[in-house]
């Protein structure tokens, strides 16, 4: 090997902003090469992927509809994830918020309060971190693998809500198709913008952020996700509770997620349906790492990840690519992102020796 | 005898639906083994899939076919390995990534064969042998793919505990660092094991598309890839107890069918949640004895390794 | 990496940027299809898409034909729906139940467009509805069955218990039950659409309880096969599946769109196209059924062939009375015929089969 792989004395901060840009022209440089020989016109194919999705406002609006679940869930995860609680069942605690909070409308769906919605975005946080709070108490008694009962949890979760759907929470007109009656005004996220769907939702994923942020850097339980997540046993010595941490960050991972559930059903769903998410708690998982677990870093990823969903579909309809393209594509921009970071900690140098290290 | 009938059936049903997940969790149990958690099995198991379809579809080649699934899961694993070895990339996010990109190049590989129907894997049978009531088809009626899951099991089992090799690839995983100043390559021992995880879920794909539903859809994995990462947790990394894993999945996920057939006023949906909740209540069981877990779990798992100049 | 390299990447990202403002400008008029799995699923989607090809030969270069796969239900499709609208479609298919409140939601914003939901029940004045009448076809394999059983079980592989899915088995149970007033269904749901192996081991559970007729509401050939496999008998799902089980196949169940999706564009195109709801079956070529297995008896053919023609020509209707519930009580008298809402809403179980639906 010609060139070897060498740890910088501490990590670039130009790079943290640079990679991000040399992520993006690799892959403008590699998808021409794959779109050319699927037959597509590579720069239609990017154009479409990147710019056609959001040049004008209302596509710019959907980007935020698209990517507010993603980063609400993200921002949830990252916490834990900087702690090595693996949550990896997002998707079921976002089925949980989805159930409770849907579920407050379905039995007070004559009640027209202003309390409706919130009591619905509360029991949705409150659904999701009892979801999330069962491997917790299975870690913390039982010392049972998060990684397992969480994911197992998952499915547990969608059909939970698929019996609820047949079941008793049917709409009564609605020939017993199962879904459940249409979300009232005042059960309803009050839209931002007219004329668009972005919600009340991303207002709450930008304040999950910031508050995130803020306790990430400022109080105590932050610092101590921080101390144990670097160095397990420093986090012991100096005394704090691992049992507390896995708590907290399921808890809240679990909130985060039963929000971003509650804000779909009540946001550009308005109704409770057997599926109610296309597997955002899973992406979220990817836009957690790729926003480096950094608050605006999740924005970012977030807004990214939407992006090429968004891009996939315009690639549809316009080129004609298949849903197949997108997922290729996808992987692709992913893994330049991904390997472009090792940058930010590492750099390239020639290796003069000639011999192989490691 | 009554009352046992019923049960060889369900027994060769349970057989066919656990095969895929021993193949992809016993490849991954070696990549976790050595410290890599690989989470796009369910991506390396659908490449595999549509590649060993394509080759027998084209050829008539099985083992050609088998050969080809497992060298896609390996291509694949090694994607991987480019990014997480070499390049120190997250490795649940290329895990994830990975899945993606395997769905999308499976169905772009597969599309001019959906809707083509090819021949099932041949079953082995020993006049004589296989016509025994009962274990005769349990033992002596399976494809060759179910007894090569028996043999990978044994052998995994075999080479982690009882060989130099498997001492080596379980030290790299337990403490890197250590492993490297004795003068191991651990970046070299971790691609092997991540390339075997590949190649192992691309023949458990194989087995999906030749055996268990012989065809090619897209998708057709339908969630197995997880179920096999889940697995593998659920087994507290021991080869022996991933099998029975498999095993006492499948066969709930078929008993539940067959309670449904058999009229039990139960609400579908309910059943069909006892796989996923028993595999949390076994876990919860076997989960007590914590000094156990850690002798098993490889302490590196996740961890990025760079070999100090 | 070379300076020639980073010069066409330059020259590449030029291009893109110039292309911002440019718009597709074209003369054809666009035909829009939403889809809710891959177009490779060999099932539902797949049928859909031969009708969309069907638009796209039939109606030359008049029409471009686009489509988006597997756009899950719920905020995705409504975006696309949207995009497709504001796209400059003529006319849209919507392919799957759950579009249906997005596609009145886009409607309203898109008067100009026309819109057609597939399997839904709430029409406006530029949304139609369309649906098959499988259950027909589900008649006429029912009488076949009835027959052609030995055990007098039949196993049926279910998806969810929606109306659909209950008027098909409901459908089976009454044509079975009246040539052979033993047959009892077995029914195992699957709560998937899609899962070639889980739809295969439901089919084999179903044998071993019994069954020698394997019938299945799921997209994929799966069960069929393992009839294949095991012996018995099976019945298609949406196309013609006898490829995948030469021998066991006793028919199949085709969903065949491609005359509604033409008949809808050429309307829309000549501005013909008016809202309505279309139940189309057996009649009008929207169900059909595939070519009886040559090992089935004469005289069971022929009364298959008799079932299907009275159906078409009106003499014969699958919910005809006398009709009674599962739990016994009477759904229709001797003489009645249950309506098209009760069909549509239909959530009980006809005598004769096992199990419960959730309530």
């Amino acid at each position: 090997m010609l060139l070897k792989i060498v740890k910088r004395p501490e990590p670039s901060r130009a790079m943290v902003y640079l990679t991000p840009l040399m992520a993006l022209v690799l892959t403008v440089v590699c998808s021409m090469g794959v779109f050319t020989f699927l037959g597509v016109d590579p720069v239609e194919a990017l154009r479409n992927f990147f710019i056609v999705p959001i040049n004008n406002a209302y596509g710019a609006s959907e980007l935020l509809v698209k990517a507010t679940p993603l980063i609400l869930c993200a921002i949830g995860l990252s916490v834990g994830f900087r702690a090595n609680v693996w949550n990896i069942g997002a998707e079921g605690q976002l089925t949980l918020g989805a159930i409770f909070g849907g579920g407050l409308f379905v039995y007070l769906h004559d009640v027209d309060s202003v309390f409706l919605l919130p009591g619905m975005i509360l029991l949705g946080a409150i659904g999701g971190a009892l979801w999330a709070g069962i491997p917790a108490f299975l870690k913390t008694r039982f010392n049972a693998n998060e990684i397992l009962t969480s994911l197992m949890l998952v499915y547990v979760a969608t059909l939970l809500l698929s019996l609820l759907i047949h079941g008793p929470w049917r709409d009564p007109d609605g020939f017993n198709f199962p879904e459940s009656r249409m979300f009232s005004e005042s059960a309803t996220m009050p839209l931002i913008l007219e004329g668009t769907r972005l919600h009340f939702g991303t207002i709450l994923a930008i304040i999950a952020v910031l508050g995130t942020w803020l306790m990430l850097a400022k109080t105590l339980v932050g610092f101590q996700i921080k101390v144990i997540g670097a160095a397990p046993k420093a986090g012991s010595y100096a005394g704090f509770s691992q049992k507390k941490i896995i708590w907290f960050t399921l808890l809240f991972g679990g909130a985060m997620a039963g929000i971003a559930g509650v804000s779909e059903v009540s946001g550009p769903v308005g109704q409770l349906l057997p599926s109610i998410s296309p597997g955002y708690g899973f992406t979220a998982i990817i836009v957690a790492f790729l926003g480096r677990l950094h608050p605006v870093g999740i924005i970012f990823a977030g807004l990214l990840m939407a992006l090429t969903y968004l891009g996939g579909e315009t690639a549809q309809i316009n080129l004609g690519l298949p849903v197949a393209v997108t997922g290729v594509f996808q992987g692709m921009v992913l893994f330049f992102l991904l390997a472009c970071d090792v940058l930010i900690s590492y750099r390239f140098a020639l290796n003069r020796t000639g011999r192989v290290s490691g | 005898m009554m009352g046992i009938e019923w049960l060889a059936p369900v027994i060769l049903t349970v057989i066919t639906a656990a095969t895929p997940l021993v193949f992809a969790a016993i490849g991954e149990l070696v990549t976790e083994k050595s410290g890599v958690l690989n989470l796009g099995v369910e991506g390396m198991m659908l490449v595999g899939a549509v590649s060993a379809f394509v080759t027998a579809t084209l050829t008539g080649n099985y083992i050609l076919a088998v050969a080809a699934g497992a060298l896609a899961g390996m291509f694949m694993a090694f994607l991987f390995g480019i990014l997480t070895l070499s390049l120190m990339a997250n490795q649940v996010a290329t895990g994830l990534a990975l899945t993606l990109f395997g769905v999308g190049l499976s169905a772009l590989i597969g599309q001019d064969f959906v809707g083509t129907p090819v021949t099932a894997l041949a079953k082995l049978n020993i006049p004589g042998l296989t016509d025994i009531p009962f274990i005769g088809p349990i033992l002596f009626g399976q494809d060759a793919l179910v007894y090569l899951s028996f043999v990978s099991v044994a052998a995994v089992s075999w080479f982690l505990y009882r060989t130099k090799a498997g001492l080596i690839l379980r030290a790299v995983g337990d403490s890197h660092t250590a492993a490297h100043s004795i003068g191991y390559s651990v970046i070299g021992i971790r691609y092997l094991a991540v390339m075997f995880g590949g190649a192992m879920s691309g023949v458990g794909g194989a087995y999906l598309s030749l055996a268990y539903t012989p065809m090619w859809a897209e998708n057709m994995t339908a969630g197995r890839g997880w179920i096999a990462l889940a697995l593998i947790v659920f087994a507290t990394w021991k080869p022996g107890l991933v099998l029975i894993g498999a095993y006492m999945f499948g066969g709930i996920t078929i008993l539940q069918l067959h309670a449904q057939a058999a009229g039990l006023d139960l609400p579908s949906q309910t059943l069909s949640m006892l796989p996923y909740l028993a595999t949390v209540i076994v876990l919860v069981l076997i989960s007590k004895d914590q000094s156990r877990i850690r002798k098993h779990a490889p302490a590196c798992i996740g961890k990025i390794f760079h070999p100090a100049a | 990496m070379t300076s020639k390299t980073i010069a066409s990447v330059l020259g590449a990202v030029a291009v893109a940027g110039s292309m911002l403002v440019s718009a597709n400008v074209s003369a054809q008029d666009k035909v829009g299809f939403v889809y809710v799995g891959p177009i490779g699923d060999h099932g539902w989607t797949y049928r859909h898409d031969i009708g969309r090809q069907a638009v796209e030969k039939e109606l030359g270069d008049k029409v471009k034909t686009t489509y988006v796969e597997s756009v899950k239900e719920g905020p995705d499709s409504e975006r696309v729906i949207r995009q497709m609208a504001a796209d400059g479609h003529k006319i849209i298919f919507t392919t799957s139940f759950g579009y249906m409140n997005p596609t009145l939601k886009v409607a309203k914003q898109f008067p100009n467009v026309k819109f057609e939901h597939a399997t839904g029940f709430k029409r406006s004045a530029n949304v139609s509805t369309y649906s098959g009448r499988f259950y027909e076809g589900r008649y006429v394999v029912g009488k076949i069955a009835g027959k052609m059983t030995k055990t007098n079980v039949i196993g049926y592989v279910g998806s969810f218990p929606i109306p659909e899915v209950v008027r098909g088995i409901n459908a089976t149970a009454l044509a079975a039950r009246s040539v052979n007033p033993n047959v009892e269904i077995k029914v195992a749901w699957v709560n998937t659409w899609y899962d070639p192996g889980k739809e295969g081991d439901a089919a084999k559970a179903l044998i071993d309880q019994g069954a020698d007729i394997i019938m299945q509401h799921t997209d994929s050939p799966a069960p069929l096969q393992v009839a294949e496999a095991r012996g018995v008998w099976g019945v298609g799902q949406a196309s013609d599946m006898h490829h995948f089980a030469p021998k066991a196949q006793l028919t199949a169940i085709i969903d065949n769109w491609d005359r509604y999706y033409v008949a809808r564009a050429k309307a829309a195109l000549d501005g013909t196209w008016k809202s309505q709801d279309t139940w189309a079956g057996l009649k009008d070529g929207m169900v059909e059924m595939a070519k009886f297995n040559e090992a089935i008896p004469a005289d069971v053919i022929k009364l298959a062939e008799e079932t299907r023609d009275g159906i078409i020509n009106g003499t014969i209707h699958p919910f005809a009375g006398p009709i009674k519930k599962q739990d016994g009580t009477v759904a229709a008298k001797e003489g009645e015929t249950l309506d098209d809402g009760t069909l549509l809403g239909m959530d009980w179980y006809v005598e004769g089969v096992q199990g419960k639906l959730p309530k």
